[in-house]
């Protein structure tokens, strides 16, 4: 799949700033298909993972809430210019997706 | 012929039924790859379960948990959730919607260098209390902030 996710990440200071936005459409399960009138069934990513050169530093889970092509905003202290920064995400079918950037200058 | 058809139908059904036992099994080990999500602390539909699942039950109330929401959001499908925590060693936040029909959105833990601070977006079934929970310490504290929403965005 292209372009799974965009990702940033910005030193200022000492600390890193890391954006990052998925393309997945976080079906909740609780949508109902306009033409059929059956619900949609539950299709959303469960578990992201980040880390500064392969440590981690974010765990997250996930549940039906977070909105559609989802961002998140993290903040990393002592990372360097260059560093790499990758995530890892997975979604409740099992379909997994990853994204790497590294740190650049503001 | 029509015996035919008969025999067809039988056939077919046998091979629904094998599909259909199939497609359990996938479900099955699908769950068993999953075992770490916190299914329990996600499918619970009020806050106070939410929270006692995702172990932030007892939480202190703290005002060193900053939140940022707006005070309306026009569409619920997408509301920017920003969080920042004061509070020496915390090391995960977790964040909830207390009138969504499963509260808690998300739970982050961090480490090795990981500032304890979250931006993101959730969606909102109606106006309602967003609330933040934190651990640190070994401890759980939480602070919660309004957002009205105008229109809904879980669904429906």
């Amino acid at each position: 799949m292209a372009e799974e996710m965009k990702m940033r990440a910005t030193l200022q200071g000492d600390i890193t700033d890391v954006k990052v936005r998925m393309n997945h459409i976080m079906e909740t399960g609780a949508r109902k298909d306009p033409k059929t009138g059956k619900l949609i069934p539950p299709h959303f990513i469960d578990q992201v993972v980040a880390t500064l050169n392969g440590k981690t530093v974010l765990d997250a889970q996930w549940g039906i809430a977070i909105s559609r092509n989802p961002f998140i905003g993290f903040k990393v202290k002592g990372a360097k210019v260059g560093d790499k920064i990758v995530v890892n995400a997975v979604d409740n079918l099992g379909t997994k997706f990853s994204g790497e950037v590294a740190v650049a200058a503001r | 012929m029509n015996q035919l058809r008969r025999t067809f139908l039988k056939s077919s059904g046998m091979a629904g039924a094998v599909m259909v036992a199939i497609g359990a099994g996938l479900l099955k080990s699908g769950e068993v790859m999953a075992a770490t999500w916190n299914k329990l602390a996600f499918t619970s539909n009020n806050i106070a379960d939410a929270m006692k699942n995702a172990n932030y039950g007892g939480a202190t109330e703290s005002k060193d948990i900053v939140i940022t929401v707006p005070d309306i959001a026009e569409n619920g499908a997408s509301v920017p959730v920003e969080v920042t925590s004061n509070i020496p060693g915390t090391t995960s936040i977790a964040i909830f919607v207390e009138k969504n029909i499963t509260p808690l959105a998300a739970d982050f833990e961090i480490s090795n260098g990981a500032e304890p601070y979250i931006y993101t977006f959730v969606k909102m079934g109606q106006t309602s209390q967003v609330r933040v929970a934190v651990r640190a310490g070994g401890k759980a504290y939480t602070v919660s902030k309004e957002v009205k929403v105008t229109i809904g965005g879980c669904g429906g």
